[in-house]
């Protein structure tokens, strides 16, 4: 008998088989878009940035972020509308499926999500070249790891709200702030000192670093398990919150 | 299962939010294979006994038994026998008619195979094969009701669970659900309802408890409760668009009791063709009388004293 989480993530994937074409070519486009516009326009300003040309430093930066805002942005209309439109989770919920197998079966399906475009985004830059060390093979881990980091609390979030238009919130003050200041585009230690604890607190700067150690094999500024160590408590403290504000929803 | 065990028992169960009593201290046992009602008006707390019965609400105080089973601690195990109709569709919009039975069939741990054996059952048993492929959306609301109630189903549960399964539907969609119920309940399906359509409730329920103000107010067959808290019959006396109120004394002694409703005066009585007769020897000059039959309708009146409000 198939365990209800593995029912869970089934009908997300049921679903995903609608839109895997679209979804495919969009995680196909963007990171060209960015390594072209950014990677090529801004890199013949810039030159190189720790001994590597500025296209190949900001590879693993637009790795880890598009995990991230993919991570994001799945976790939030979709779940709110599960508890408040269509009220999916409800119907659920009504079955033999727990608390956990919803959260479960999601991240799941998210991980997954992140997967394919993760090794899509690979593929296509590993095809300009730009990716030297063989500690690559654990960029899916670390996007994987950073996706649950990202996924948990954010998921707990849209369970929470009572309105959509708290997502611009996020959007604004957590999601923005995060990217431009997590070491994608240049390294944290270019930040006044008073500002870089804002990359410390930031999942994606954890998984930036880590994804950057992969890609280039040099050691990253913590020890991998401080980073490592960051993105499992964000995933921990996101599934306990999750849990909560599931069963809150759903339970009197 | 064992025998003459109720599926379903209550006692003293409460349900509290915050200092709002939503059911306040009652008593249910449901036997096996039987259909059982919850009839009164919105905010009686028909709704609340139902959450707590399909443990996605815990009871404030007060012993609840599903199967035996505390929905407390063993909620997902109750829940997987269970069918559940809930008040308002939750079907998933994104889906398919038949992915949605056999995603919901997965759920339940059906293997694949059997939850697309079962999906096509019930596709048959809704009525609505020919749709299989269709989205939800575009579904009248008979269907998606129709669509619901099969999901429920899909499971083969012990006990369904359904809230108010026909308000909102046009008279034809309701009687075509009326059937499909009635049939669940011929081949021995245990049915817990919520209604406040006294028809319904008549139609398919064996036995059903009148709530109001979240206690049990009567309970008994549909047949047994028109004879204990009403007469055989009613005779609905009109005066036009005069004053109801003046009538009521002169009205006074015709039958067993006189309600006086908005637009009609109801006057319960053994014979109502006597009532009537009575009616015009006193002079009176009704601008239409109706005799009929008592229904639950009239219990309710009787046991609430105020008119359904729907």
């Amino acid at each position: 008998m198939a365990h209800p989480t593995v029912a869970v993530l089934e009908r997300h994937l049921t679903l995903y088989k609608r839109l895997w074409r679209a979804s495919l070519f969009s995680s196909f486009v963007l990171p060209v878009l960015f390594l072209a516009s950014i990677g090529l326009g801004v890199g013949g300003y810039v030159g190189e940035v720790g001994g590597v040309p500025y296209v190949e430093w900001i590879v693993p930066g637009v790795l880890a972020s598009t995990a991230f805002q993919m991570a994001v942005g799945e976790c939030t209309y979709a779940v709110f509308g599960e508890f408040r439109w269509n009220r999916g989770a409800h119907a659920m919920f009504a079955t033999r499926v727990s608390v956990w197998d919803m959260i479960g079966g999601w991240l799941l399906y998210i991980v997954f999500r992140v997967e394919i475009a993760v090794v899509v985004f690979l593929l296509v830059v590993g095809a300009f070249g730009v990716l030297s060390s063989p500690w690559v093979v654990l960029t899916p881990l670390v996007a994987a790891l950073l996706a649950l980091a990202v996924a948990a609390p954010v998921t707990a979030f849209s369970a929470t709200i009572d309105h959509d238009s708290y997502f611009a919130l996020l959007f604004r003050f957590v999601m923005l702030p995060s990217t431009l200041f997590a070491g994608v585009f240049f390294p944290v230690e270019q930040l006044p000192a008073l500002v870089r604890p804002v990359a410390y607190v930031s999942p994606l700067w954890h998984g930036v670093e880590l994804a950057r150690a992969a890609t280039s094999g040099a050691a990253p500024p913590w020890p991998v398990w401080a980073h490592a160590g960051c993105l499992v408590a964000f995933a921990a403290g996101g599934l306990w919150w999750a849990g909560y504000a599931f069963r809150k929803r759903l339970q009197d | 299962m064992s025998g003459e065990q109720p599926l379903v028992r209550a006692r003293g169960l409460v349900k509290r939010f915050g200092d709002f009593v939503a059911v306040d201290g009652i008593d249910i046992d449901v036997a096996p294979g039987e259909a059982f009602g919850f009839l009164g008006p919105n905010g009686a707390g028909k709704s609340s006994t139902m959450r707590m019965i399909s443990c996605v609400s815990m009871p404030s105080a007060g012993e609840l038994r599903i199967f035996g089973l505390d929905p407390v601690r063993e909620g997902p195990r109750i829940r997987g026998r269970l069918g559940v109709c809930p008040q308002l569709d939750n079907l998933d919009p994104d889906l398919t008619v038949r992915e949605n039975l056999t995603t919901y069939a997965r759920y339940f741990g059906l293997s694949r195979a059997q939850a697309r054996a079962r999906a096509e059952e019930l596709l048959e048993f809704a009525q609505l094969s020919d749709r299989a492929l269709s989205r939800v959306e575009p579904l009248s609301g008979g269907m998606k009701r129709r669509l619901t109630i099969a999901r429920a189903m899909v499971n083969e549960p012990d006990l369904v669970l359904l809230d108010e399964p026909t308000t909102g539907l046009d008279p034809q969609a309701r009687h075509l659900l009326w059937e499909r119920l009635f049939r669940l309940k011929q081949r021995g399906v245990t049915l817990v309802l919520t209604t406040h359509y006294m028809d319904e409730a008549e139609q398919l329920c064996d036995r059903l408890v009148v709530m109001d103000g979240g206690r049990i107010v009567a309970e008994g067959s549909p047949r047994s409760l028109i004879e204990a808290h009403s007469s055989p019959e009613v005779v609905e006396v009109r005066f036009g668009g005069r004053e109801l109120a003046d009538f009521v004394a002169p009205l006074a002694g015709i039958g067993d009791r006189v309600d006086v409703l908005p637009d009609r005066i109801l006057v319960y009585a053994k014979d109502g063709d006597a009532a009537v007769s009575e009616v015009h020897r006193r002079g009176l000059v009704p601008s239409s009388v109706l005799v009929r039959r008592s229904s639950l309708e009239d219990v309710f009146l009787h046991l609430t004293g105020r008119t359904l409000v729907e």
